[in-house]
């Protein structure tokens, strides 16, 4: 008996499909989750915040240190 | 803005400016830089000094005190109060006028400062620091230093880029929020902290009067706990129940790292300063004294170096030396004693609570209350040699 097993091609960009996603409309801009990334993933302005999406490795530190609940893991 | 500094700080806080400050006054060149618009502002701070500490770094100016504070309450789980009034006062200080006078006399000792300054990245040569890329008003700028001092706050990015681990792991960080509020029933001049798995899991909650019927209230708690539950709704929850009545006139978030100072805090040709290299006490938080503490023995050895001619890790490295000795080492203790207080159950907290109204008011000083709550319960010694030995 011949057993197939189908391969599936996952295309890459869906390979990582999820996303830290900060909205900057209700960030308070402190950096604690920046203290704590451990892929120094994270770009802190005077008003702007930013998730390298290459770097970030979705280890949700920052969703846990957050004072505010605002990073959230979109999927 | 010029191409090239003998010294570069980055961060403009009491640290920062500290360091552009004793490093300027010998003579070299000095250029601070803010990230922000404007020094002082936003405070992410409760804004509370020891006399005897901020004494020994700046002589005190009147317009920098909100608030004199002559003793403190500390409120158990169980709603057990215990008084203290130390020897010392304490200042509830504006960190906003505060701020923006260091860095004023950091520019009066000939250090130029740069606001609206954002570092994103190091210029290195081999294994050595040799500058910073710097945005300024829509413009880059790469300016050359002999010494760069990253005092770049809690979230220093400096040392990473310099080659070195300085990410704090989420249960060494106090995840921390605090709001300005008005309208309250409070004495002006005492301090309040409330303690307890109910109000504030794994850290503690502070009510800091900045004048009449106004406080700082905030709290901080570990990761460890802001991972389950966030700090903010702690805060609204007792606010809404400690002070129904109090206007918030603001909100502000933070972190502080609750750790003994990071291993290496110099390199060739870089330091790091204040929270950046995690040197604020890990049990009580305050971090403007140690920063300033910090940031006058790092302007000086940085300003050496330049005049000698060798800005080598081993020629910076009085700077940690001192530090170990001047205020490391007690943040090390403080570190130890922070592990024996997280071990505690609110019983425990309440019993030691009870304990302590035995010791007459006057007599409350922190190393007599750990000692005579140790003493007394022989199961907290138990948990303090676990930490200790």
């Amino acid at each position: 008996m011949v057993l197939i097993i189908p391969v599936l091609r996952v295309p890459e960009e869906c390979m990582k499909e999820a996303v830290i996603f900060i909205d900057n409309e209700r960030c308070d801009f402190c950096g604690t989750c920046v203290g704590v990334c451990p892929a120094d993933a994270i770009e802190l302005t005077e008003s702007t915040i930013s998730v390298d999406k290459k770097r970030c490795t979705l280890c949700r530190e920052c969703v846990d240190i957050c004072p505010l609940g605002i990073p959230e893991v979109l999927e | 803005m010029k191409n090239r500094y003998d010294v570069i700080v980055v961060g403009a806080g009491p640290g920062g400016s500290w360091a552009a400050k004793h490093a300027a006054e010998r003579g070299v060149s000095v250029l601070l830089l803010e990230k922000d618009r404007e020094v002082g502002s936003p405070v992410r701070c409760a804004e509370g000094v020891s006399e005897k500490g901020i004494k020994e770094v700046v002589t005190l100016k009147d317009q920098w005190i909100a608030q004199t504070i002559r003793g403190g309450r500390v409120i158990s789980p169980g709603n057990i109060v215990v008084e203290a009034y130390p020897d010392e006062k304490g200042y509830i200080l504006h960190r906003k006028l505060f701020d923006a006078d260091l860095a004023a006399m950091a520019s009066q000792s000939g250090a130029e400062v740069v606001t609206k300054a954002y570092v994103h990245g190091l210029l290195k040569k081999n294994d050595a620091v040799t500058g910073v890329k710097v945005l300024h008003m829509g413009r880059e700028y790469q300016v050359s230093g002999s010494v760069v001092i990253g005092a770049d706050g809690v979230e220093s990015r400096v040392g990473r880029w310099a080659g070195i681990e300085t990410r704090t792991p989420p249960e060494k960080m106090a995840s921390c929020v605090q709001m300005v509020l008005s309208n309250m029933d409070i004495a002006s001049d005492m301090v309040e902290f409330y303690f307890g798995s109910q109000v504030v899991p794994g850290g503690y909650l502070w009510v800091f009067p900045k004048g009449p019927r106004t406080a700082n209230v905030g709290l901080g708690i570990s990761g460890f706990y802001s991972k389950h539950q966030k700090p903010i709704l702690y805060l609204k929850k007792f606010i809404e129940a400690r002070f129904p009545k109090a206007s918030v006139l603001s909100l502000v978030a933070g972190g502080v790292p609750t750790m003994p100072t990071l291993k290496t805090i110099v390199g060739n040709g870089w330091m790091l300063v204040g929270d950046a290299a995690r040197q604020a006490n890990p049990l009580t938080g305050g971090g403007i004294v140690n920063a300033m503490i910090a940031g006058r023995i790092a302007g000086r050895v940085a300003a050496e170096a330049v005049l000698a001619g060798d800005v080598s890790s081993k020629r910076l490295s009085p700077y940690p030396k001192e530090w170990h000795t001047l205020e490391g080492k007690n943040n090390e203790r403080s570190y130890k004693i922070k592990k024996v207080v997280d071990r505690l159950s609110d019983t425990d907290l309440d019993n030691a609570a009870q304990t302590l109204l035995d010791i007459p008011p006057e007599k409350r000083t922190a190393l007599r209350l750990f000692k005579t709550v140790l003493f007394k319960h022989p199961k907290l010694i138990l948990e303090a040699s676990k930490v200790f030995v």
